[in-house]
């Protein structure tokens, strides 16, 4: 069984390119073949969450902050674009782009207070940060709509063509899911990549080889919660109606849920992690709220048997036992004197 | 001869305790500059307030001239000096050529923008980086280890990542602490010859050690702290011939007949 993955593994670096564009192919022709428009909506999810989870995974993943309020920033991204749109008549094109800044504005401020925590502290910020976003969107009827929500988001147009109901839907979210993908691999292999990476891995080395780990920290932040506000804002016409009650804490530890069952600081981890909860989701349906006993008992399991995430490798940072085997002087943590 | 690094006065106290106190020190460029002393004499958190991670509570502490202390670590570094830990602290999970081209940070441009669009200038640091990491590999010695994950390699190993990765800031100054801390003596043997090797080359470098026979052999200079105060600053000859030196290592009073009478 290892064998084969390594050998499929290999096989795929070998022909990297031919691969992705195949898959590319496939991926757009798929509507052609869907009819129902059920499932359709179940692939928009799944490529929806994907770049959701995929933003939390910049995050907690790379530079190893742990953010668990990412539907805060989901829930900024929506509403912003969504009172653009309705307000102001912003086309969808123009809103996209602002939701993203001003997520990543929001993004960068809750960044300034959280630079000098870490671990526990920090995910308890972004909690808080995450509940605050969701009561003001509930209590500034101003303007949010307050508990009515807002209604009747345009959907987007280009050249006459209607981007509505999920089959052509579909296409905008793949479009975002394969960008932030391609951008997210870019950096990741860069200079600032690695500047994260060297922060989850110790921000103490980090520091003494000249990494301005603040700086790179909000810059993590933000860039996380640019797309985290690139897929809300996608995703309210969708809906084409948006409230407080979808980004509630539960949103963000189902985004999270689907990082650490996909494996974090991986690319791919998040897309497998959507997939698997998204399905997981609609196949215990029928057991009604029997579901959420499911999705703890995979996460403990998930915990216990692969905590890199399913396609996380065993030499991973998180991979429990069979990594500590391997590294078994474990480096001790801060200066003696 | 000009001093590279200095500390005038150096005190850094943790609340009642008093880890270092009125510390002197030149190190003259191209020196090896051995700093000894018992356990617990101050001597790491004195290169911690060197390298920027404590502040000094008294004094200061200037490279090539400049006051440094009172700033970030990673300004200091940006100055031109890079350092390694007594308990290595390398990023595990990273291969070693991933070490190293963390080293180049400073020395590189490279940003967001950049890294999507995979311009003109992200490829030339790409290209750099690998380059000149390779390069500093083959040096030390480490190339055939270059894509192994840096916590999966044997211990002295590890040591000379931790260097190689110092050495990709081009720094001025090199502050090693207990590089032969858990060595056999072989390696510590080969490690010795690859910082005189490093020195040759144009590197100074100030080394806290244990080994004597490292420090005697490689050191021009030493400086000796006990109890957070120094001791003696000199060669190697005037440290050994050093009563207080002799004390604070053998303990006093070892007169013939007195320390036989007191334990009787």
């Amino acid at each position: 069984m290892r064998d084969f993955i390594t050998k499929s593994k290999a096989l795929y670096q070998k022909h990297k390119i031919w691969f992705n564009i195949a898959i590319l192919v496939i991926l757009v022709v798929l509507p052609l073949f869907i009819r129902q428009s059920y499932l359709m909506g179940v692939l928009c999810r799944i490529l929806l969450y994907a770049t959701l989870a995929g933003s939390l995974n910049a995050i907690n993943g790379y530079s190893g902050q742990t953010c668990i309020g990412h539907a805060g920033f989901f829930c900024i991204g929506a509403y912003c674009e969504a009172i653009l749109a309705t307000r102001l008549g912003l086309s969808f094109w123009l809103a996209l782009p602002i939701a993203g800044i001003v997520t990543a504005i929001f993004g960068g401020i809750i960044a300034l207070p959280t630079l000098k925590m870490k671990g526990i502290y920090l995910s308890i910020v972004t909690l808080g940060f995450s509940e605050i976003v969701r009561l003001v969107a509930l209590n500034w009827e101003g303007l949010t709509g307050g508990p009515m929500g807002i209604k009747g988001i345009p959907v987007p147009k280009v050249f006459g063509m209607q981007f509505s109901g999920s089959h052509t839907y579909y296409y905008i979210f793949l479009a975002i899911a394969v960008l932030f993908i391609f951008v997210t691999g870019r950096v990741i292999r860069s200079r600032v990549g690695r500047a994260w990476i060297s922060i989850r891995e110790d921000q103490l080395a980090a520091k003494s080889l000249g990494v301005q780990t603040s700086h790179y920290k909000s810059m993590n932040f933000m860039y996380g919660a640019f797309w985290a506000g690139i897929a809300g804002a996608a995703y309210a016409p969708y809906v084409r109606f948006i409230d407080s009650t979808m980004f509630t804490l539960d949103e963000g530890f189902n985004i999270l849920s689907m990082v650490i069952i996909g494996g974090q600081g991986t690319l791919v981890g998040p897309v497998a992690g959507s997939v698997i909860v998204n399905l997981l989701t609609e196949l215990l349906r029928p057991v009604g709220q029997w579901r959420m006993v499911a999705y703890g008992l995979l996460i403990i399991v998930m915990m216990w048997w692969r905590p890199q995430g399913l396609v996380g490798a065993s030499d991973s940072i998180l991979s429990g036992n069979t990594g500590k085997k391997r590294l078994s002087r474990k480096a001790k943590k801060g200066v003696s004197a | 001869m000009s001093a590279l690094l200095e500390a005038r006065g150096v005190c850094k106290y943790f609340g009642g305790l008093k880890a270092v106190e009125s510390v002197d020190m030149t190190v003259n460029k191209g020196d090896i500059f051995g700093i000894i002393g018992p356990n617990g004499a101050g001597k790491t958190t004195f290169f911690n307030i060197c390298s920027g991670i404590y502040q000094p509570t008294k004094g200061e502490i200037l490279l090539d001239g400049e006051k440094i202390s009172g700033l970030p670590s990673e300004q200091i570094a940006g100055r031109g000096m890079a350092r390694t830990f007594q308990n290595i602290q390398l990023f595990r999970y990273m291969s070693v050529l991933d070490n190293v081209k963390i080293g180049f940070h400073n020395r590189t441009k490279t940003r967001l923008g950049d890294a999507i669009f995979h311009d003109k200038r992200y490829k030339q640091d790409e290209e750099f980086v690998v380059e000149k990491g390779l390069e500093i590999l083959e040096k030390v010695g480490l190339l055939e280890f270059k894509d192994t994950l840096a916590g999966n390699l044997a211990y002295g190993v590890q040591r000379k990542v931790e260097i190689a990765r110092a050495l990709a800031l081009d720094p001025k100054i090199l502050l090693l602490d207990e590089p032969a801390a858990g060595m056999n003596p072989l390696e510590t043997q080969s490690l010795m010859e690859f910082i005189k090797q490093l020195n040759a080359d144009g590197y100074t470098i100030a080394v806290i050690e244990h080994d004597m026979k490292f420090v005697m052999n490689s050191c021009n200079r030493i400086l000796v702290l006990n109890f957070g105060q120094k001791i003696c600053e000199g060669t190697p000859d005037e440290v050994k011939s050093n009563q207080q030196v002799h004390e604070a290592y053998f303990g006093k009073g070892i007169i013939a007949g007195e320390a036989v009478k007191g334990n009787g």
